[in-house]
């Protein structure tokens, strides 16, 4: 079985799908929430990497622009962890756990 | 050389004092927060007037990532004066707080910057650049009362949906580039315009769907409410007004850029937006008691009014959203400047009831409050309007009468809560008196009043306006 195009593309389906059901169904902890988070950014970048390995050089496309998309994914995930882990850990010392269902001080 | 400069000299001046005054705030011996807000209040005058004063320079910088045209010169300008004016608003408060750090006004900044980004995307790297770079500063000022136990929720709550929404943009973007071959939105705009796949539609959908959670339009609004109630209030005023308008641009850029061939395609998807904000904006709102959560409610309905304007999808509609925006800027910022002013000796209250008998103890503020329900609910002679106005008009002309039938339905569901808070002020025994607001608050309370009266239907004034937001809107077609 040749490995193609499609095949990338359903993993990269399914892990964004996982992450985002990962973030609403999850009731237990934020980082859990955090650990989704990036696995949807993993997801676009299977899929940028993807299209862009697969793709035919001609006058309207652009197949290195996936790769350095990609690159700024990864520069721009690390530093939205760091600011979400800093806010995390503000959280936990007014709070005392990072229990998702106690994040409920504000409703309705 | 010189010309290429000037085409970002806006971005180049805010990235370079920012970066300035970060640096020197780092190294000062003493507390220099006084300092850093005038001078940012300064810089951000300055970036907003700089493209004017170098003569509206047009073109492409940066190999095509950014474009200059008269509509990002018009959004550099709203947004600089609207930051601004939230930083001068951010002072009092953070003083009598004592949360007065400097990092908070270069965070203005460097938020400011991503905005400007964002209004001159050209291709969908820059696109997602400018929206993180004004998200990851957005976070961090959402949490900036770090001792505060609400301050920090509101903070994680919008992380967390502002994460999962840049993820489900950057999907949409995926799409979109493997379907088109390309990231450039004129290079989108003509493989779209051979014909456009399934696989494009999805993309634009995501990318639409994350954009809304930035414009907090329904069903993406949940953070909306929360995030305001927890913030500190000059941070609300700031999350009510700029990033919104920004985030709006960028989505009247995309659809009449790159996606203008496949009008009937994101028209729906437009159009549920708005009907679901209007209805979910003015119906949350008749429940709620605290007013930055009402507020909160307010906005997203007039996100939906926003969108109206902007289903019709030609450059009267554009046009209709840059007017009916900038005066709503113009009227949150003075909401804002009022909410700000309500405060007891024991410190801030946020409860619409604390507002009774306003009328009696604090006769001007309550006037001011006053003319800002009744321009946003949409009297006549008021500026609100005419920002309805002309956000319906275009609506009406592309044929969606029945939108726009909907939209005065909401708005007239909106008005019962407006108009309960006039009641409240002018109707109800007072419980206490506020203590007197800074001066900063009432001057700016009292220009954005006088803005919203009628005194801008002044040809004087009008028609250099119209003639501005009119070539910014026909500078995207």
């Amino acid at each position: 079985m040749v490995i193609g195009l499609s095949h990338y593309l359903a993993v990269a389906a399914i892990l964004f799908t996982i992450g985002v059901f990962g973030i609403f169904v999850n009731r237990k902890n934020v980082i859990i929430i955090l650990m989704c988070v990036e696995l949807i950014l993993l997801a676009v970048n299977i899929n940028f990497v993807s299209f862009s390995t697969h793709m035919a050089e001609s006058s309207g496309s652009n197949p290195m622009a996936g790769q350095v998309f990609a690159l700024f994914i990864l520069t721009v995930a690390a530093a939205e962890a760091a600011v979400g882990l800093a806010i995390l850990v503000v959280y936990f010392r007014n709070r005392g756990n990072i229990n998702v269902e106690n994040i409920d001080l504000m409703k309705g | 050389m010189f010309q290429t400069i000037s085409l970002f000299a806006p971005q180049l001046v805010l990235a370079f004092f920012a970066s300035q005054l970060l640096s020197t705030g780092a190294f000062a011996k003493r507390d220099i927060s006084i300092g850093v807000r005038n001078f940012s209040i300064f810089v951000l005058l300055i970036y907003s007037v700089i493209g004017f004063i170098l003569g509206k320079p047009t073109g492409t910088a940066f190999k095509g990532a950014l474009v200059i045209d008269d509509f990002s010169h018009y959004m550099n300008l709203i947004i600089g004066l609207s930051a601004a004016a939230t930083l001068a608003l951010s002072k009092s408060f953070f003083q009598i707080e004592k949360l007065d750090r400097f990092e908070f006004s270069i965070l203005v900044l460097y938020c400011t910057l991503g905005m400007s980004i964002m209004v001159s995307a050209n291709t969908l790297l820059a696109l997602y650049i400018g929206i993180e770079m004004q998200s990851l500063a957005l976070y961090i000022m959402a949490a900036f009362n770090r001792d505060s136990l609400r301050a920090s929720e509101a903070g994680l709550k919008y992380f967390v949906l502002g994460a999962l929404s840049s993820g489900l943009l950057l999907y949409g973007a995926s799409l979109i580039y493997g379907f088109t071959g390309s990231i450039e939105f004129t290079q989108i705009s003509e493989a779209i315009s051979y014909g456009a796949s399934p696989g494009i539609i999805a993309g634009m959908v995501f990318l639409l769907c994350g954009l809304a959670f930035k414009i907090s339009a329904a069903p993406f609004h949940m953070w909306t409410p929360d995030v305001y109630e927890g913030a500190p209030t000059p941070v609300t005023a700031f999350f009510a007004s700029v990033p919104k308008f920004a985030a709006m641009a960028l989505i009247a850029r995309l659809l009449v850029g790159p996606f203008e061939t496949i009008v009937s395609q994101w028209q729906q998807v437009i159009v549920i937006f708005a009907i679901l904000s209007m209805f979910i904006g003015a119906i949350g709102a008749l429940v709620q008691v605290n007013i930055k959560r009402l507020m909160a409610y307010s906005s997203i309905a007039n996100m939906g009014f926003a969108l109206v304007a902007l289903s019709a999808g030609n450059e009267s509609g554009v046009k209709g959203m840059l007017i009916f925006m900038s005066i709503y800027v113009i009227s949150i910022i003075g909401i804002f400047a009022c909410i700000l002013q309500m405060r007891i000796r024991d410190g801030m209250v946020e409860n619409i009831n604390d507002l009774a008998g306003l009328s009696k103890s604090n006769r001007s503020l309550a006037l001011v409050l006053t003319v800002f329900m009744f321009s946003i609910m949409g009297i006549p002679p008021l500026l609100g309007f005419f920002g309805k106005f002309f956000a319906f008009v275009p609506a009406i002309e592309a044929g969606m009468v029945w939108l726009v039938v909907l939209a005065l339905i909401a708005s007239v569901i909106g008005a019962f809560y407006y108009l309960r808070l006039v009641k409240i002020i002018w109707g109800d025994e007072s419980s206490h008196e506020f203590v007197e607001a800074p001066k900063t608050l009432r001057t700016i309370a009292l220009m954005s009043s006088l803005l919203v009266f009628p005194i801008l239907i002044l040809p004087l004034i009008s028609i250099p306006t119209q003639s501005l937001i009119s070539r910014a809107a026909s500078s995207l077609f």
